[in-house]
């Protein structure tokens, strides 16, 4: 291998495994352009039937939360039980929840 | 070579010479696996290899029991000498570099599509299935190798360059393509392939495009190739068979 993928983009994949589910991460390649890199990701990622739809989106267009940030982005999360549907007790003869 | 007395030696052949130029073509391509110019390139040529081989396993046991002599795919894959390969010039042209593979692949693509397409609609079920269940991946196949043809025509002066010289290996090869012999006649006759006069116009047509947005042309074709269809070939195919045939005449029957 050479060193001209260094030269190209990189791309984050995402593939839908099935009609209904939602497209998730599946990695990541260099392509010079979107065309290349959906044609490649077809290559690289669905060539065992994994997937029939495939989204990629320039590395660079995402904004990713920051290491840093964790403790206030995620931490205040997890003492807030009342948030999870299980805190709850369902009532006697509620239908349909 | 043994045959049976009903054997349709003209279907026979037929399928023989599908077979061969998808095998060959595909084990050309799969002497770039771990070696292509990125990762991603070397999975899509892989991939395509793979394909490839995989449809000639199709056409050859097709041409098997055709045969009826009791001889298996694998036979036919590896125990042929080079007069018996019926495969055209240019699936045996060697890589060469990226943009030659690219160019040697769009022009066969290009052609290998519209033959199946053709065979797809012809009147010989078995025939018109396996070229229907081929023709999605060469669909997939011509994508790739047109795009790359563009963009390398159409990039820098260095891709460029490496173009034309592309062109000029590979175009000889071009008319071979499109030669029509007594077998074809008989084929075409019984309505089992497409007419070759319609297939090389649209090839032509659709070549013409492609290289026009690549900003390239057809160099003149002084020095045609010929005769592959009928075992006449260019002194790389011996060097080719001898490294995918090593295993089987070392070891023959080998099995794992």
């Amino acid at each position: 291998m050479t060193n001209a993928p260094d030269q190209w983009p990189l791309w984050e994949v995402f593939v839908r495994t099935k009609r209904g589910l939602n497209h998730q991460h599946t990695g990541s390649l260099y392509a010079a352009d979107a065309k290349m890199a959906l044609e490649n990701a077809r290559d690289l990622y669905t060539r065992r039937q994994e997937g029939i739809s495939i989204w990629v989106v320039p590395a660079t267009d995402i904004t990713a939360s920051s290491p840093e940030d964790e403790g206030s982005f995620f931490e205040p999360a997890e003492d807030k039980v009342y948030r999870h549907p299980t805190f709850y007790p369902v009532p006697d003869g509620v239908e349909n929840l | 070579m043994t045959k049976k007395i009903d054997t349709d030696s003209s279907r026979f052949e037929l399928l023989t010479r599908l077979g061969d130029n998808v095998l060959i073509m595909g084990h050309r391509l799969s002497e770039w696996s771990g070696d292509a110019p990125t990762l991603e390139e070397d999975m899509a040529l892989s991939n395509i290899a793979l394909d490839l081989i995989g449809q000639a396993r199709l056409w050859l046991t097709a041409a098997v029991m055709e045969e009826g002599a009791g001889r298996t795919e694998d036979d036919l894959a590896y125990q042929r000498d080079v007069r018996d390969w019926h495969n055209l010039h240019l699936v045996e042209l060697p890589n060469g570099d990226f943009g030659r593979t690219m160019l040697r692949q769009y022009f066969f693509d290009a052609y290998h599509l519209l033959l199946l397409e053709g065979l797809s609609k012809g009147c010989d079920r078995e025939i018109s299935g396996i070229a229907a269940k081929s023709l999605k991946e060469v669909r997939y196949h011509l994508r790739h190798s047109s795009g790359w043809v563009v963009r390398l025509g159409d990039g820098t002066q260095e891709s460029h360059n490496r173009m034309v010289n592309a062109l000029e290996i590979c175009t000889p090869c071009v008319p071979e393509l499109f030669e029509v012999d007594e077998v074809y006649r008989s084929l075409e006759a019984r309505d089992l392939v497409p007419a070759m006069n319609d297939l090389q116009a649209q090839w032509e047509r659709q070549v013409h495009a492609v290289l026009s947005e690549a900003t390239l042309s057809m160099p003149e074709i002084t020095n045609p190739m010929s005769g592959g269809r009928v075992g006449l070939h260019s002194e790389h195919l011996g060097y080719l068979l001898a490294e995918m045939q090593f295993l089987q005449r070392a070891y023959p029957g080998a099995t794992w």
